[in-house]
């Protein structure tokens, strides 16, 4: 076991480069065939269950869906509940979360534990007591804001975005004194300079990137007050670099004719001082884009030998279908291989950054485009991924879809949706709508791939035992070999799983593996909301995508912990 | 040659103004329902003591073509769709199946769009004029079929999304809320 190796999992991502490794190898592909249930704990929420469950000492911490309650479980007592914390959220929040009520995890640090609301809060809570320390109001639901994502904390500062990239909101990130609550910086995607806190510091690769107040002149007039680029995903950082990295969502309104120009800065990662907020250098993968292909997926932080020289990179498995490898000191792209079938672009120009398009396949208003892929979800949406130093693999849950896609008219009406898009979903090529991809990140090919029916919306978790877990959308906890993919065990779980696989080690010494059970998320929506997929847009194209979903599961809310005998 | 012809246009043309016959009875001017009585009308089937009986509000606008047909254009302009895409949900819950949370009779779904529900639906309260909150309510019913099918929309101008609505099944409302309206007193 490494000295690193505390045993804990204090943050949904493992660790600030947000790598999901556990350095526990208790468990390993020898004995993971032997895994039984320990314990199970009810979040009393039967809607998507997307959050990592952490853990402190002896303390397991879970936060559930919307009405986002806090749970201290004791794991010295099969996770009896040591005190529950209710930060209720406005009853009306709901109706403006475009994808289920989910909420991505809590996060601990110097004795507190954060945690975000659906209705735009962030609360810090005693870790002992669950006393409430501070809450502070950042969204507002009569604008589309909501906050779904879990908090970073980096330097004393906990770091929040918004959500609401299909409300016409602006997104931002912000970063709150861990001590008093108290916004340190906010940074907007889209408008001017001074808003996105781009000043001297500010060196982008790309020429395409360069120049002043991009965020207004790439829109038309004022569109950029609705412009969207929501920070709703992951953030991790950097020791070295002293950066943070994150990507924004997709420029507000979908329909890509309602707004010309490259719509920065949606669809981009940034990289900010986490002190300041001050960018530093900013890459936008999809300019114009024209898919919902929000880039908010995660920016593994980590060292790469790339022709015989060892380069501090992020990894970004795009929501375009490229797998980027980056410079993270500059922001230039070493690579951006494609990972699924793709006929929306044909590729990223190495040498302006520019991602090209496949012109065959831009929408048109009040005209159907058919077999863009992949589709809105993209290759992969907010499910994070693993990398494993000891098999030096990226370890990806992601989806194979292609879309049918027209733009509409759209009207703002601050509150309500604000999409201008008719699409649906269904499988691509193979038919199997999801994959679990091993990701070789040095030679830009899969190590080995498995294909799942739907698509695979939960994270996972890789160890070093070189076992990886993930689930499925119809209740399967999977282990599989980290070297080869071989399904090692699997359990059936009560419902549907889009959560984040963790491990721990236990104050008896013993190795956990948690995961919480409950569909819901973007598809689950058609089961945790009983939508009708009669209607192909039902949950904005997935009634054409996931038909049989209502067949194969049924909403829950369980946290299942798992050791061996 | 020419007389067969004729014969044949004839029939023809009998036999398509038969068909016309069963076609929808447009009215010039449809009544737009009481909008006072919308507050009479009780959410739930539960009452304290005796229930008192209110009458049903009808709605015509549900027999009338055009008034569904703008009813579906406001549903798109009034970002409805982004919630309840069409018919089938979304954020908020699937329009055409059998399940109303807060009533399916027309004064019910006309107080869930002015007044909004708790639960996430907005409040519309001043954005539309009474007589197009009607014809919303009625093209909401059509969504489950509770349209008469020559009048409800035969087909979408967009991305085709399943049945059009005048070919749904007409779906047995199974009501959380007030469903049986007390009989209309004469």
């Amino acid at each position: 076991m490494p000295a690193s190796e505390d045993g804990q999992w204090t943050m949904p991502a493992k660790n600030v480069q947000n790598t999901r490794f556990s350095g526990l190898n208790q468990i390993n592909t020898s004995n993971v065939g032997q895994l039984k249930v320990a314990w199970t704990f009810s979040t009393g929420v039967d809607r998507g269950q997307e959050a990592a469950p952490i853990v402190v000492g002896d303390t397991m911490y879970v936060v559930s869906p919307y009405p986002n309650i806090l749970y201290a479980l004791d794991l010295k007592n099969n996770g009896a509940q040591k005190w529950k914390y209710d930060p209720h959220p406005q009853q009306a929040s709901p109706g403006v979360a475009c994808c289920d009520t989910v909420n991505r995890g809590a996060v601990f640090d110097n004795g507190k534990v954060f945690i975000n609301t659906l209705d735009g809060n962030t609360c810090a809570v005693d870790a002992a007591t669950g006393k409430e320390l501070w809450k502070t109001k950042l969204g507002d639901i009569n604008q589309g804001e909501t906050i779904t994502m879990a908090p970073l904390v980096v330097k004393g500062k906990v770091i929040v975005g918004n959500a609401g990239g299909e409300f016409g909101v602006r997104g931002w990130i912000a970063a709150l004194d861990e001590d008093t609550g108290k916004v340190a910086w906010k940074a907007y995607s889209a408008g001017p300079d001074t808003d996105a806190l781009i000043g001297p510091d500010f060196h982008p690769f790309y020429a395409m990137d360069q120049g002043k107040d991009l965020g207004v002149t790439s829109w038309p007039p004022d569109q950029w007050k609705l412009g969207g680029g929501t920070v709703w995903g992951w953030v991790s950082y950097d020791p070295d670099t002293d950066l943070l990295y994150y990507g924004t969502g997709n420029p507000g309104v979908w329909n890509p004719e309602l707004r010309p120009g490259d719509n920065k800065w949606g669809s981009t990662i940034f990289a900010r001082k986490p002190d300041t907020g001050a960018a530093v250098w900013a890459y936008q993968l999809n300019p114009h884009d024209l898919y919902d292909h929000d880039e908010v997926n995660e920016n593994l932080v980590i060292d790469l030998p790339i022709n015989g020289e060892t380069r501090k990179v992020i990894i970004h498995p795009g929501r375009n279908g490229f797998m980027y490898v980056m410079d993270r000191t500059t922001g230039q792209v070493l690579s951006a291989t494609s990972y699924v079938y793709e006929t929306a672009a044909k590729g990223v120009d190495l040498q302006s950054g520019r991602l090209i398009p496949n012109k065959d396949k831009e929408p048109k208003t009040n005209q159907v485009v058919r077999e863009i892929c992949p589709a809105s979800p993209g290759a992969k949406d907010w499910q994070p991924t693993a990398y494993s130093p000891q098999t030096g693999l990226v370890y990806i849950p992601h989806q194979n879809l292609c879309m049918d896609y027209e733009g509409v008219d759209a009207n703002y009406i601050a509150g309500t949706p604000y999409v201008g898009a008719n699409t649906k979903f269904y499988a691509g090529p193979g038919g199997n709508r999801g994959f679990f991809t091993a990701w070789d990140p040095i030679h830009n090919a899969p190590a080995w791939q498995i294909k799942e029916n739907f698509p695979v919306w939960s994270g996972t978790v890789v160890t070093a035992g070189d076992v990886a877990f993930y689930g499925t959308m119809d209740g399967w906890f999977k282990a599989v070999n980290a070297k080869s993919g071989e399904l090692l065990w699997q359990f059936k779980t009560g419902s549907g799983i889009i959560g984040q696989p963790v491990t721990y080690k236990g104050p008896d010494g013993k190795q956990y593996v948690a995961i919480l059970s409950g569909i819901g998320g973007w598809p689950g929506a058609l089961v945790s909301g009983d939508l009708d997929p009669d209607d192909d847009t039902a949950a904005g194209g997935w009634g054409a995508g996931l038909r049989d979903l209502k067949d194969a599961t049924t909403k829950g809310g369980t946290l299942y912990v798992f050791s061996l005998p | 040659m020419r007389l067969r012809l004729l014969i044949a246009a004839i029939v023809l043309l009998t036999g398509i103004s038969l068909i016309a016959c069963e076609r929808e009875e447009r009215g010039f001017r449809v009544q737009t329902p009481d909008t006072n009585r919308v507050n009479n009308k009780q959410l739930v089937d539960l009452q304290a003591g005796q229930p008192s009986k209110t009458p049903d509000t009808p709605n015509d606008y549900e027999n009338n073509a055009q008034a569904l047909a703008d009813g579906k254009q406001l549903f798109q302009q009034m970002n409805c769709t982004g919630c309840h895409a069409h018919g089938g949900g979304s954020i908020g819950p699937a329009l055409m199946d059998d399940k109303w949370i807060y009533g399916n009779r027309p004064e019910q779904i006309f107080s869930t769009i002015v007044e909004g529900r708790p639960n996430g639906m907005p409040s519309f309260r001043g954005k539309l004029p009474d007589y197009k909150v009607w014809q919303l309510a009625a093209y909401v019913r059509s969504l489950s079929g509770q349209a008469p099918s020559h009048a409800a929309p035969g087909r979408d101008d967009d991305l085709q999304v399943g049945k059009p609505e005048n070919s749904q099944d007409k779906k047995k409302p199974q009501n959380s809320t007030a469903s049986k309206s007390a009989e209309a007193p004469q």
